[in-house]
């Protein structure tokens, strides 16, 4: 079976900057492949190249046997996509943009308005079929896009951060249903999330840091590489900390904003020493196993950051609110 | 390269959205009028008789043009909120012909054109124009055929354009001088010669004199030419619609 997504040395640069620098993977037919990243990482311009939004500059990237590049059309008619942001008419009604969709993708007459009732029920949105898109909450938006993008049953589905702001029971609910898809119709999952637990629903995860894939596994795989539990101390002086716990344990320790970490065999048995024996002042302390966070603060030391939105997203949504009020 | 299903999504969007949004319906109908009460009044007696006609009636088909180019270009724009909205990466990912794309939008520039224009032309017996029933889906077909060729201008401008800081700007910098050129306010006879050269350049010097022949029954151009250029004009526009469309990246 071709594989569902190969990528070879992919790159896209925007003026000299490279977003995406260099990089390969393939993903299987069915598979569910995750993309995990802080922010500016390359993950959206990856997926936009990847739905033929946007031109590699080199390397070459197949999507359900197509090219990406010379084969668009065929591309299109295999893929789905949950976009990041907003991509709703707002001025419609839920109704209106799911026909809209099911009318460009050519899903058969006789089936769309049972395809249409049955994505608003599934996403609780039948009772607001009939309401503009502008009146809707949130999360309520980011419903009705997962529930047109999945209308056309597409054989290779992009979500790029799909649940972002949705409440966990929803997160879960909306797992069911695309885990239950993949079942059904093989379909194949690419995903890019902050959120870890997402990433765990994942056969295979790379982390992508800077436009590069740093690492490429299986979830259970790449937690392996750190090994023991993480521990993580809040001092008076975290610099002194560090240089103490470095000089006295020999282990590699990161140093950030919110104190000092560092894996050690087994936590709950060390942190009693540690507090005798360290001459500077303990404010906090917290000990746990390691989640793929931790693999990612490993490879990069630094965290991956979903709470902030950056400078430039923000700007870019109060230009959107002015241009709102001005159409 | 023709996809129904497309064209047929592309246009039915616009059209629902123009009737949903009264605001943008009345506020393009309150322009036309300003000028045409306001400005063709004002200066009727001073500008006296223009052939048979005064000047409110002399500037009447301008203003029937004028609504057309206003609301086609206007409409052909909306593809720059499509894109900071985020919609136009719907339709772009879908399997359909960017050349669909560009039809669509210029069939729905048309209709809302159209549907503009034919209010404006309902206000003819309020200046004392009768215009020939004959004359009226003739007409009809040359408003549509100079609003199918400007919004293959707004859609140029729309896919050159990567925010709509550059809105205004354009509107004051591209559609107002291109319809002042027009000889839609003043007869185009005993200009000076600059002036002639940039009235003779402008397309919509041709779609308004023909315009003008069709309701007031006389013309400063053949007609012949006028709309053989103006098909010139429509096929041009559109066929660099879809260069650029195709072009850009979203
Ligand atoms: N159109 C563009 N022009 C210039 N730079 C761009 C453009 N699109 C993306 N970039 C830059 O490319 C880098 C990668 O952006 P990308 O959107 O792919 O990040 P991401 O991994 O999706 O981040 P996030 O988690 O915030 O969504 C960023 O530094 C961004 O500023
Ligand atoms: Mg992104």
């Amino acid at each position: 079976m071709t594989p569902a997504i190969e990528v070879a040395r992919l790159t896209r640069r925007f003026k000299t900057f490279a977003a995406v620098d260099n990089i390969s993977f393939e993903v299987n037919a069915g598979e569910v492949f995750g993309f995990l990243g802080p922010n500016g990482a390359g993950k959206t311009t990856t997926v936009r190249m990847l739905c033929t939004l946007i031109r590699p500059n080199s390397g070459t990237a197949r999507v359900a046997g197509y090219d990406v590049a010379r084969q668009q059309n065929d591309v299109r008619r295999s893929i789905g996509i949950i976009f990041q942001d907003a991509s709703l008419d707002d001025r419609l009604t839920a109704r209106e943009n799911l026909r809209f969709h099911a009318m460009i993708y050519k899903v058969p007459r006789t089936e769309v308005n049972e395809r249409i009732s049955r994505a608003l029920e599934w996403m609780e949105l039948a009772d607001r079929a009939r309401d503009l898109v502008r009146n809707f909450s949130g999360g309520m938006k980011r419903r009705l896009e997962i529930a047109r993008g999945l209308l056309h049953a597409p054989r290779v589905l992009f979500l790029d951060e799909p649940t972002l702001g949705l409440d966990p029971q929803t997160r879960s609910r909306i797992w069911e249903r695309l885990l239950a898809l993949r079942q059904e119709h093989g379909m194949t999952l690419f995903l890019t999330t902050h959120y870890m637990d997402e990433a765990e629903n994942c056969y295979r995860i790379a982390i992508i840091d800077h436009g590069r894939i740093i690492a490429l596994d299986t979830p259970a795989k790449l937690k392996a590489q750190v090994q023991g539990d993480l521990v993580r101390l809040e001092t008076v002086d975290d610099a002194a900390a560090e240089a103490e716990v470095k000089q006295r344990y020999g282990v590699e320790v990161v140093r950030d904003a919110t104190g000092i970490h560092f894996e050690v065999e087994n936590g709950a048995a060390f942190v009693p020493g540690l507090l005798r024996e360290l001459p500077v002042a303990v404010r906090t302390v917290s000990v746990r196993p390691p989640t793929l966070e931790d693999v990612f603060l490993k490879m990069t030391g630094r965290e991956i950051r979903d709470d902030e939105a950056s400078n430039h997203e923000k700007l870019k949504g109060r230009l959107k609110r002015m241009g709102r009020a001005w159409r | 390269m023709i996809d129904l299903a497309c064209i047929r999504m592309v246009w039915e969007r616009d059209v629902i959205r123009y009737f949903r949004e009264k605001s943008q319906l009345y506020g393009s109908l309150t322009r036309p009028v300003l000028w045409l009460f306001v400005l063709g009044m004002g200066l009727r007696g001073s500008a006296g008789q223009i052939g048979d006609v005064n000047y409110t009636q002399f500037i009447f088909p301008g203003i029937i043009a004028m609504t057309a180019i206003f609301t086609s270009i206007q409409s052909a724009i909306s593809i720059i909120w499509d894109r900071e909205f985020g919609f136009l990466k719907e339709i772009l990912v879908a399997p359909v012909p960017r050349t669909s794309i560009v039809i669509g939008k210029g069939l729905a520039g048309t209709t809302l054109s159209l549907i503009q224009g034919c209010i404006i032309i309902l206000l003819a017996p309020l200046v004392h124009v009768r215009i020939a029933l004959a004359n009226i889906v003739p007409l009809i077909i040359v408003l549509a055929l100079l609003s199918f060729g400007l919004t293959g201008i707004g859609i140029v401008i729309a896919a050159r354009m990567t925010s709509f800081q550059g809105f205004g700007t354009i509107m004051n910098f591209i559609i107002m001088p291109m319809w002042f050129l027009s000889g839609a306010l003043f007869p185009a006879k005993n200009l000076p010669i600059w002036l002639n050269v940039l009235v003779r350049l402008n397309p919509l010097t041709y779609g308004v004199d023909l315009v003008r022949k069709l309701v007031l029954g006389f013309s400063y151009h053949s007609p012949v030419f006028d709309f053989v250029f103006l098909v010139g004009f429509g096929v041009l526009t559109t066929a660099a619609a879809v260069f650029f469309f195709n072009r850009g990246e979203y």
